[in-house]
C-alpha cells in the first residue's frame, strides 16, 4: 500500500466517505456474524466444561490439542497428524470444486451474456431458479438421480451402454459432482457480473490481429474479467471449505471433513475450546488466502 | 459464409447447455417424486397426489416454508442494500487506510464453518432473548442478513472494479449532482452486480440449516430445519410437495412479471 | 415506586406467558400430529412444536437459555446430564393421575428411579437391518458389520453415531459401554479399524436405503427398519446377541418452562395408553405405558422389530452417556476411525 507520503485532502475525504459507507455492513456484520465470533476467540482459551460447553478458568490445553495428540493408549505425545489429513481433503476438494465450476461457470456466464440483452434475465433466472429449493432436498434429489437404481444408471442401463449399475453415489465424484451443483451461481453471477461489461468489439480486434479464439480468450478476457473470477473463485473455494453436509451425504460420510470435525467438537465430541480453536486455525487459514489473493491481484491491477 | 460472431467461443454454448441440466435434473427429479404413491422420497410407486393432500393438511410444514421465504426476502433486501453501500465505499475512493480490513471483514462469515457461527450467536443471541425477553423472528432475520453479506458483496465489488469512469465525469461536467449521477448513471451500470447479488444472498439464506437451528427460537422452524429434525428417520415426501409447490408459485409470479414488463417496454 | 415497578414486571411476565399454550421441542418427525389434535380439542392449550436433530444440540440450546420451551425429549442415556445441570424441574409425575398406567419395567429405572423427573415417550433399540435377499445366513450378530460375511463386505453401512457405534463394538470385544479398561478400548477400535473397509458409507436416512434396496445391511435403529420392511419385505432386524444397545426418549419438564400447567397436562396426557398408542403408531416405535398394546395397529402388535425375541432380551444393553474422561477415549476412537 502507498500509505507512507501524507494522505491529501482528497484521499482523507475519500477514506471518510469510504468508511461511512461501509458503516451499515460493518455495523450488520459485528452484531450478526464478527462480533459474536469474539466469543469463539475467548472459548478457544477455555477449559472444557463437563458434556458441553466451557470452564470458566484459563487454558490453553485446546491449543495443545489442536497439534499434538497423546495417544489413548500409551500416552505417548505425537503431532496430531489425523488434523492435518482432515483438512488437506478438505482444502483438496474446495480447490477441485472451485477450479470445476470455473470451467462450468465461465461458459455458462458467457453464453448468458452473449444473448440479447432482453433475454438475459431469464436465462439468470433459469440458473437460479434451481436454488430456489432448499439444499437438502436438492441434495436428496441428485442422490435419487446417481444412486444405482437411479434415473442415470437406469438410462444408461437402458440405452445398453453398461450392464451393471455404475456405483457413483458414495464415491468421491459423487461429492464433487454434488459440490460443483451447489456452488456453481456463487460462481456464475460473479462472472456474469464482469462478463455482462465486457466490450465485445475487444475480440473483433483480437480477431483482426490474427489471435486464435483460444488466445483471445487468454490474452483479452481473462484478464479483463479478473474481478468475476476472484469473486467468484472466493465465494466457492472458502465455503467449500467449511462445507460438510454436502460430502458427508452423498460421500458416504466415512472419511471426516475439517467441517464436520469441528462440528464433531461441539456435539458429541464435547470438547468446545478444541472446536473453537480449531475453527480459529481455519479462520487463520483462509485469512491468508485472502490476504495473498488480494496483493496478487492488486499488484497486477497496478502493472 | 456466416457472419463471424466474435462472442460464440467454441463449445462454450454446449457447456452452458451441459450445466444448466446438471443444474435442472435433480429438480425436475424432485417434482416427479413429489407425485410419488410410495412413502419414501426415494422408491417410485405409482403417481399420487397424496403428499400434495399431506402437505396441504399439514400447518407445520407450510408455516416452515413460508418462514423460510420471509426470512431469505428480508436477508436479501437488507444484505444487497448495506452490500451496495460498501462495494461503493470501497471500490471509488482509491487505496486508502483500512480498506482492506473492510474488506476482510465483510468476507469473516465465509471463512469460519457454519457451525462456529451458530455457537456463537446461540450463546450471544440467547443472553440477549433472557435479558430483553423478546425472541421473535429478528435474530433470524438479522443473522441471516450478516452472513448474506459477503454474497450480495463480491458480485457488485466485481462489476464495480474497473469500471469506467468517464461517464460519471461526463454526467458531473453537465451539472448533474452526485445524487443524479448515482441515480442515472452509476446505478444502471451497477444493476447486474446488484441483482446478481441480492439472488445469491436470497438463495444462500434459503440453504442456510446449521445457523438457523440455533438460533431459532420455540415454533420457528424453517423448511430446511424441520428437514434437518427428519434426517436420522425418514425424509417425507411432503417436503418434496411442497418445494415443487414454492417453485411452481416463483415461476408463474416471475413469468408474469416477465411479460408485464416487456409489455410495458414496447409500448411506445 | 417498587410497587409500581413490581406491578408493571408481572403485567409484562403474564403478557409473555399468555394462557393456554405449550412449546414442545422434540426429535423431528417423532410428535403424532393426531396426538396433538386431541389434546389441543380436549384441553383447550394451543401447541407449538419445533425440532432438533440431535441431543447435543438440543442441549446447546436449551442451556444457552432465552428459548421459550417448556417441554424436551431427551434420550435416556443424556436425561442424566440434564437434572444434573439443573435444566429440568420436577413435573410431580408420581401425584399424576395417569402414573400407575407406566409399566413396571420402566418405573423402577436407573436413570430417573421412581419417574421424578420424565415420562416415557418412545423406547428401541440399535441393532442390525439386513436385506435377507443378500444374505440369508445368522443375523442377530453384530459380525454382520464388523466382520461381514463375503456377501456383505463393502456393501455395509454403518449410522454415524458416535457412541452406538463404540458401545456396540465394545459389547462385541465382550466389555461392557463406557468402559475404562484400555484393553477393551483398543480391542474395540481394532475392530472398528479393521471392519472399515467393509463398509461402503456410514450415513443416516436407512429407512429408504433399505428399502430401495440400495443399502443391503446397516447398523439400524428398530423403528426404521420396520418401515423399511413396509417397502420391501426382505428387509430384516437382527438383535447382536454379543450385545445391542437399547434407549429410551423421555419427555421432561424444563427449568425455566413458561407454561407449566399446561406442560404438565400434556405429561398426564400422554401416559394414557390410548395416547401413547398415538404416539407408537406414528414413530413405528414401541412405547412405556401399560395397556396401549391394544390400541396399536395389528402389524405392529407382532412386529419382530418392535417385540424382542425372549432369548434375546438379556443381550439388550442400557448405557448412559460416559464420564468425560470415558468420552475422550470415544472421540479419539473416532477421529481416527474417520480420519
Amino acid at each position: 500500500m502507498t500509505d507512507r507520503a501524507a494522505p491529501t485532502p482528497a484521499e482523507r475525504s475519500g477514506a471518510r466517505s469510504g468508511w461511512l459507507l461501509s458503516a451499515p455492513a460493518l455495523l450488520l456484520l459485528a452484531i450478526g456474524a464478527t462480533g459474536p465470533l469474539l466469543v469463539i476467540v475467548v472459548y478457544a482459551f477455555l477449559e472444557k466444561g463437563s458434556y458441553s460447553g466451557v470452564q470458566w478458568a484459563f487454558s490453553t490445553e485446546a491449543w495443545f490439542q489442536v497439534l499434538f495428540e497423546r495417544d489413548i493408549f500409551d500416552d505417548t505425545v505425537t503431532l496430531a497428524d489425523a488434523h492435518l489429513t482432515i483438512l488437506w481433503r478438505s482444502v483438496k476438494l474446495s480447490l477441485a470444486t472451485t477450479a470445476l465450476a470455473f470451467l462450468l461457470g465461465l461458459p455458462t456466464a458467457w453464453f448468458i451474456a452473449t444473448r440479447p440483452p432482453e433475454c438475459r434475465a431469464v436465462w439468470l433466472f433459469l440458473v437460479t431458479i434451481p436454488f430456489w429449493t432448499n439444499l437438502l432436498i436438492r441434495t436428496f434429489a441428485i442422490m435419487e438421480v446417481i444412486r444405482n437404481g437411479g434415473i442415470l444408471n437406469s438410462a444408461l442401463m437402458g440405452l445398453g451402454l453398461i450392464e451393471t449399475p455404475i456405483q457413483i453415489l458414495y464415491t468421491d465424484a459423487a461429492v464433487l459432482i454434488g459440490m460443483v451443483y451447489v456452488y456453481l451461481p456463487l460462481m456464475v453471477l460473479p462472472l456474469y457480473a464482469a462478463v455482462e461489461r465486457f466490450d465485445m468489439r475487444l475480440l473483433e480486434a483480437a480477431h483482426d490481429l490474427y489471435a486464435s479464439r483460444w488466445q483471445a480468450l487468454r490474452r483479452v478476457v481473462l484478464p479483463v474479467i479478473r474481478p468475476g473470477i476472484v469473486a467468484g473463485s472466493i465465494l466457492v473455494f472458502v465455503p467449500s471449505l467449511g462445507a460438510y453436509v454436502t460430502p458427508r451425504l452423498l460421500g458416504g460420510g466415512k472419511n471426516m471433513m475439517i467441517g464436520n470435525f469441528i462440528e464433531l467438537q461441539f456435539g458429541q465430541g464435547r470438547n468446545w475450546p478444541l472446536g473453537a480453536a480449531l475453527s480459529l486455525i481455519l479462520l487463520l487459514v483462509v485469512l491468508c488466502a485472502l490476504v495473498l489473493l488480494t496483493r496478487l491481484t492488486q499488484r497486477e491491477a497496478e502493472e | 459464409m456466416r457472419r463471424f460472431d466474435p462472442a460464440a467461443l467454441p463449445g462454450f454454448a454446449w457447456i452452458a447447455v451441459g450445466a444448466l441440466i446438471l443444474l435442472w435434473a435433480p429438480i425436475a427429479t424432485m417434482v416427479v417424486y413429489s407425485f410419488n404413491a410410495s412413502q419414501s422420497v426415494a422408491l417410485w410407486g405409482g403417481f399420487s397426489l397424496q403428499w400434495y393432500a399431506a402437505a396441504a393438511g399439514n400447518a407445520a410444514v407450510q408455516a416452515a416454508a413460508l418462514r423460510s421465504v420471509v426470512i431469505a426476502l428480508s436477508a436479501a433486501a437488507i444484505a444487497s442494500a448495506v452490500a451496495k453501500m460498501a462495494a461503493l465505499g470501497t471500490t471509488r475512493r482509491g487505496g486508502f487506510r483500512g480498506r482492506r480490513v473492510i474488506y476482510l471483514v465483510i468476507n469473516q462469515p465465509l471463512m469460519v464453518p457454519e457451525i462456529v457461527t451458530a455457537v456463537a450467536l446461540l450463546i450471544v443471541f440467547a443472553s440477549v432473548k433472557v435479558a430483553t425477553g423478546y425472541a421473535g423472528l429478528g435474530y433470524l432475520i438479522l443473522a441471516h442478513s450478516a452472513f448474506c453479506v459477503p454474497f450480495a458483496y463480491l458480485p457488485i465489488r466485481a462489476r464495480l472494479e474497473g469500471m469506467d469512469r468517464s461517464l460519471e465525469t461526463a454526467a458531473a461536467d453537465l451539472y448533474a449532482t452526485p445524487w443524479q449521477t448515482f441515480r442515472h448513471v452509476t446505478l444502471p451500470i451497477l444493476a447486474p452486480g446488484i441483482a446478481a447479488g441480492a439472488m445469491l444472498a436470497f438463495v444462500i439464506s434459503l440453504d442456510d440449516v446449521i445457523i438457523t437451528e440455533f438460533v431459532k427460537s420455540a415454533g420457528q422452524d424453517t423448511l430446511p430445519t424441520y428437514m434437518l429434525g427428519q434426517l436420522r428417520r425418514a425424509v417425507t415426501p411432503e417436503v418434496n410437495a411442497i418445494s415443487t409447490a414454492l417453485l411452481a408459485l416463483t415461476v408463474t409470479l416471475l413469468t408474469a412479471f416477465f411479460v408485464l414488463t416487456r409489455r410495458r417496454d414496447t409500448k411506445p | 415506586m417498587r410497587l409500581i415497578l413490581l406491578s408493571a414486571l408481572t403485567c409484562a411476565a403474564t403478557g409473555a406467558l399468555a394462557q393456554g399454550q405449550l412449546n414442545i421441542y422434540n426429535w423431528g418427525n417423532y410428535t403424532s400430529p393426531e396426538l396433538i389434535e386431541k389434546f389441543e380439542a380436549e384441553t383447550g392449550i394451543d401447541v407449538t412444536i419445533t425440532d432438533y436433530d440431535s441431543n447435543d444440540t438440543a442441549l446447546a440450546k436449551v442451556e444457552a437459555g432465552g428459548h421459550g420451551f417448556d417441554i424436551v425429549v431427551p434420550t435416556h442415556s443424556v436425561l442424566p446430564v440434564w437434572i444434573e445441570k439443573g435444566l429440568l424441574q420436577k413435573p410431580g409425575i408420581p401425584q399424576m393421575e395417569n402414573y400407575g398406567n407406566i409399566a413396571e419395567r420402566w418405573r423402577t429405572i436407573e436413570w430417573d428411579p421412581g419417574r421424578e423427573w420424565s415420562v416415557p415417550w418412545l423406547w428401541g433399540t440399535t441393532g442390525v437391518a439386513v436385506n435377507t435377499a443378500v444374505y440369508d445366513g445368522d443375523i442377530n450378530t453384530s459380525a454382520i458389520w464388523l466382520d461381514p460375511p463375503e456377501a456383505l463386505a463393502g456393501k455395509v453401512n454403518v449410522v454415524p453415531e458416535m457412541e452406538d457405534v463404540i458401545n456396540l463394538a465394545l459389547l462385541y470385544v465382550g466389555s461392557k459401554p463406557c468402559t475404562s479398561d484400555r484393553e477393551k478400548l483398543r480391542a474395540a477400535r481394532d475392530v472398528l479399524a479393521a471392519a472399515k473397509p467393509h463398509w461402503m458409507s456410514m450415513d443416516y436416512g436407512m429407512t429408504e436405503k433399505l428399502g430401495n434396496g440400495d443399502v443391503p445391511a446397516s447398523v439400524n435403529w428398530n423403528g426404521s427398519t420396520f418401515r423399511a420392511r413396509a417397502q420391501n419385505s426382505d428387509v430384516a432386524y437382527g438383535y447382536p446377541k454379543e450385545g445391542y444397545v437399547v434407549w429410551m426418549d423421555n419427555a421432561a419438564l424444563l427449568a425455566d418452562a413458561r407454561n407449566v400447567e399446561e406442560a404438565k397436562a400434556f405429561l398426564n396426557f400422554i401416559m394414557d395408553p390410548e395416547n401413547a398408542a398415538m404416539i407408537s403408531s406414528f414413530a413405528r416405535y414401541a412405547n412405556g405405558i401399560e395397556g396401549s398394546e391394544q390400541y396399536l395397529p395389528e402389524d405392529m402388535r407382532t412386529a419382530p422389530e418392535i417385540v424382542v425375541p425372549e432369548e434375546l432380551r438379556d443381550a439388550g444393553v442400557f448405557s448412559l452417556a460416559c464420564p468425560d474422561e470415558i468420552n475422550e477415549f470415544y472421540t479419539a476412537i473416532w477421529t481416527e476411525l474417520q480420519k
